[in-house]
């Protein structure tokens, strides 16, 4: 009986220890940043506030700003076309929508400079038409990069918004016609008030990639804080400098939950109900009706079409051509490399999401509901700021070990595959929490809880009910995860050893140096490979349908 | 024009042969009926059977493929001519209640009365939630009251704009078994009070019962019978009223010097009908005797606190069933003999196979 008593015990304690290791070593490099600035190195600050900083900071507003404004239009316009009305192409059209968030904003941004840009041929063919002094809009310029930006990220206010019209949005559109309002008022009065945290919530994600981003920027000369970092880092490896200046894209991000939460207000809006048939769908006839699949394709072509296009065109001149094959055996390294990275970081986000998912069924201690919420913080910390955090927290655990004789592999001044690996895993253990759980919910508490009276112990439940009944979503978190930490950009620019490229940091380089023949093979992989999640979002998509 | 003295006042909705497929499924098949002035009419229908839809064809949600509706005399929709859903005057209520949740409970039902000036307004909006009892609760929102208070927002929302009928579709079927009975009988009593006519979906007979002036029992998408409720429960035209309406065993006939026979004995009736009919009977229709010489067994005892519940099994292998006093006790197995208790009120219905639902 008291081995018994102590073995309850023994549980409990590693069930809640497995939740909370995982979201300390989330937390560990966030807070390192956040208590950097309690130790402001004034120079720093009064030196990079009389040179680049108001400016950054100014651009960081006017393209945050500017992308969410953007990519609201277009995502909440796609969804509400594509509920409310029937049109040519309506079906294509609505998972079509979904494809460019396949396309890295790195990558449309550097297929837009060369083919919009001075010397591309858009721009070559416009002066042999009207003459050499004819007025060309600026490419690299705020306003294209608030377009690129915008056509790789509305995806996430059109999924949000599309699955909140789809779910809730039906019946409360018809009781508000019952109630006299016509079409256009019940979408005023009733549907865009309802879809106000859709749009908060995409608007966010919207936000937090824009504030990592700092290589599409660059291709259009735009200078926001972001690049500021990256600057001081890059230039001098001061890693306190880079990130008390993190710590200011970190405020941005914070400011952007804060935000979402004030526009989600008192009124709550998880009803109940699964939502009946959707919204009446109207159907459009003629030349009236042309007009969505017109629009839509438009964005659907300039997002994903028309750069896949071009990138596959780039690509089978490069090999065909004379200097195809040496490029070849670099692609195959790279790519190594690239998976490597990528298999590492899944097989760590598994494991910590599947500890942290699992501990909350056989406890109800209030530290696994924390250590939850911790361990998602990762994905709303942009990645320069979780790459400096990472940097700091282990240059203070080395010399924290080093009078001890230990020795931390890897130079961590200039990063290391160690670091590298723990950025990776903090910034996307979120969305395989998030899969997990989603998993999770489909097995009752009661069948694990019938599962332990007939006699086993929590792992056994794990292995032989959890695991089951959960591969799909376990195959879904590894997916999403995956292509996320494949297609990132920012962290690995900032922390990858010397000599240790991925794909995206060579498409970056080739596409600084102009090569963009060559860059297009390496950015035509991650598009291939980024549109695997796209489809599974689509089958999901699909299932809440039916 | 005609004096409105001598004219009957107008139909609230009138309905002939409406009929709607969704591709190769007839959702609702050549509907026809009536809803009179100030009328409560239960619709009552197995899920699937079309009640839902046919509300929504109403209230202009969905458009039919022929027939004609007409909501007080005026027509709405014939399969070509099509009046929009705001403009027809016909209130829904949901079975989730449907309320908006960026609104308070107050703008909730003040909705559909933006026409009006703010101070009338603001006037039928507090004279709405005196009525159904709320007006303490008009700064909160859906998700701060509970369900039996949602239901009754979204009712006096639906109210607010004065519609010609109201469409309630399952209106308690989310509610705690507990409070359906109260919130059920709040709930008539505020429809009588406002006198508007209504059509109430559900598809729990005893509801349907209890609820409507009228009763149309709806099956396959077609109306199968329509009348009040005691007619509909003590004289069904076939199988399937009878049988969804209360439990009920069918027995052969046959044809008998001046009248018809069942295995339980002679019943009141056309002998030359005997052939395709069959009797209808009632577990309040069966008594039994406990007797070791009878044919028939007991097949199954339930105790049901007041009364005994039993199954019997008849010599020609048919079911019945009867319910008897708590003194009268026959366990499993029990050899008795059972005979109809009336012969006057036994129904006699078609022997047509029941309607596929």
């Amino acid at each position: 009986m008291r081995w018994a008593q102590v073995r309850a015990r023994t549980t409990r304690a590693t069930w809640i220890a497995a939740a909370i290791v995982p979201a300390l070593l989330v937390a560990w490099p966030v807070t390192t940043v956040v208590s950097s600035v309690l130790r402001p190195n004034g120079e720093l600050w009064s030196q990079q506030w009389e040179t680049r900083l108001p400016g950054e900071i100014v651009s960081s507003i006017i393209l945050v700003l500017g992308v969410c404004m953007l990519s609201i239009v277009i995502g909440v316009g796609a969804a509400w076309l594509i509920a409310a009305y029937r049109f040519p192409g309506r079906q294509i059209l609505g998972w079509a929508l979904v494809l460019p968030l396949a396309v890295p904003a790195y990558i449309l941004g550097f297929v837009t400079t060369a083919v919009l840009g001075v010397a591309g041929p858009v721009q070559t063919q416009w002066r042999n038409s009207f003459g050499t002094g004819a007025w060309f809009p600026e490419i690299r310029s705020m306003p294209v990069a608030i377009v690129v930006l915008s056509l790789t990220l509305y995806p996430y206010v059109y999924l949000l918004a599309r699955a909140a019209l789809h779910d809730q949005a039906g019946q409360a559109f018809a009781v508000a016609r019952t109630l006299g309002a016509g079409r256009a008022e019940a979408a005023r009065r009733v549907l865009l008030p309802m879809l106000r945290p859709a749009i908060a919530g995409g608007a966010a994600i919207v936000a937090m990639e824009t504030l990592t981003d700092f290589a599409t920027v660059q291709y259009f000369q735009v200078d926001t804080v972001t690049v500021g970092v990256f600057r001081i880092w890059r230039g001098t490896y001061d890693r306190d400098g880079a990130a008390e200046i993190a710590s200011l894209v970190l405020a941005f991000a914070l400011l952007a939950i804060a935000v979402e939460q004030i526009l989600r207000g008192r009124a709550r809006y998880a009803e109940t109900g699964a939502g009946g048939p959707g919204l009446e769908v109207q159907r459009l006839r003629g030349v009236k009706a042309w007009g969505p699949t017109v629009t839509l394709g438009a964005v659907v072509l300039l997002g994903f079409g028309l750069p896949t296009l071009r990138l596959a065109t780039w690509a089978y001149g490069e090999q065909t051509g004379p200097r195809g094959t040496p490029l070849l055996e670099r692609y195959t390294d790279y790519l190594r490399n690239s998976l490597v990275l990528t298999l590492a970081t899944v097989a760590i986000c598994l494991v910590a999401a599947a500890l942290v998912v699992n501990s909350r069924r056989f406890t109800r201690s209030r530290w696994v509901l924390v250590a939850r919420r911790v361990s998602m913080i990762g994905y709303a910390v942009p990645g320069p700021v979780v790459a400096m955090g990472v940097v700091l927290a282990l240059v203070g655990l080395d010399q924290a070990i080093e009078p001890l004789g230990g020795n931390l592999p890897g130079t961590v001044a200039t990063g290391s595959f160690l670091a590298l690996i723990y950025a990776y895993g903090v910034r996307f253990l979120a969305p395989a929490v998030a899969s997990f759980e989603a998993g999770l919910e489909q097995v009752p508490p009661d069948l694990s809880a019938s599962a332990r009276s007939l006699g086993a112990r929590p792992l056994t439940v794990v292995r032989s009910v959890h695991l089951p009944l959960t591969r799909t979503s376990i195959l879904a978190a590894a997916v999403l995860v995956g292509v996320d930490a494949l297609k990132e950009l920012p962290v690995a620019l900032l922390l990858r050893p010397i000599g240790f490229d991925t794909l995206p940091v060579w498409v970056y380089n080739l596409a600084s140096e102009s090569r963009f023949e060559q860059a297009a093979l390496p950015a035509l992989t991650i598009i291939i490979v980024a549109v695997a999640p796209v489809a599974i979002l689509c089958r999901q998509l699909e299932a809440r349908r039916s | 024009m005609n004096s409105p003295a001598t004219e009957p006042p107008p139909l609230p909705l009138k309905l002939r042969g409406v009929t709607k497929a969704f591709g190769k499924t007839i959702a609702v098949d050549d509907v026809s009926l009536d809803l009179h002035p100030g009328e409560l009419l239960g619709l009552v229908g197995p899920s699937g059977c079309g009640k839902s839809t046919l509300l929504r064809l109403i209230a202009g949600l969905e458009r039919i493929d022929s027939g004609t509706i007409e909501v007080g005399c005026e027509l709405v929709d014939d399969g070509r001519k099509w009046t929009d859903p705001e403009q027809r005057g016909v209130g829904l209520v949901f079975q989730d209640h449907a309320l908006f949740p960026h609104l308070t409970v107050a703008d909730n039902v003040g909705f559909g009365l933006r026409r009006r000036s703010a101070i009338e307004r603001q006037t039928e909006v507090v004279r709405l939630l005196n009525l159904v009892g709320l007006e303490h609760l008009a700064k909160r929102y859906p998700h701060e009251v509970s369900g039996g208070e949602r239901q009754r927002v979204s009712l006096a929302r639906a109210l607010a704009p004065g519609p010609r009928l109201l469409l309630l579709d399952e209106p308690f079927a989310s509610l705690d078994p507990n409070r359906r009975t109260q919130v059920r009988s709040d709930l008539i009593s505020l429809l009588r009070a406002a006198q508007t006519p209504a059509v109430l979906v559900t598809h729990d007979q005893t509801e349907a019962l209890a609820v409507g002036d009228r009763v149309a029992v709806m099956c396959a998408g077609q109306i199968q019978q329509v009348g009040a409720p005691l007619d509909v429960y003590a004289r069904p035209v076939n199988r399937f009223v009878a049988g969804f309406m209360g439990e009920a065993r069918f027995l052969p006939l046959t044809a008998a010097s001046g009248g018809l026979v069942t295995e339980l004995g002679p019943v009141v009736g056309d002998s030359a009908a005997a052939a395709n009919s069959l009797a209808v009977v009632r577990p309040s229709d069966v008594d039994l005797e406990v007797d070791p010489a009878g044919t028939a067994v007991i097949e199954r005892a339930e105790y049901r606190g007041a009364t005994w519940s039993y199954e019997i099994r008849l010599a020609s292998d048919l079911l019945v069933l009867s319910t008897q006093p708590r003194s009268v006790v026959a366990p499993a197995g029990t050899r008795v003999h059972p005979r109809l208790a009336t012969h006057h009120d036994v129904v006699i219905i078609p022997a047509d196979e029941p309607p596929e639902t």
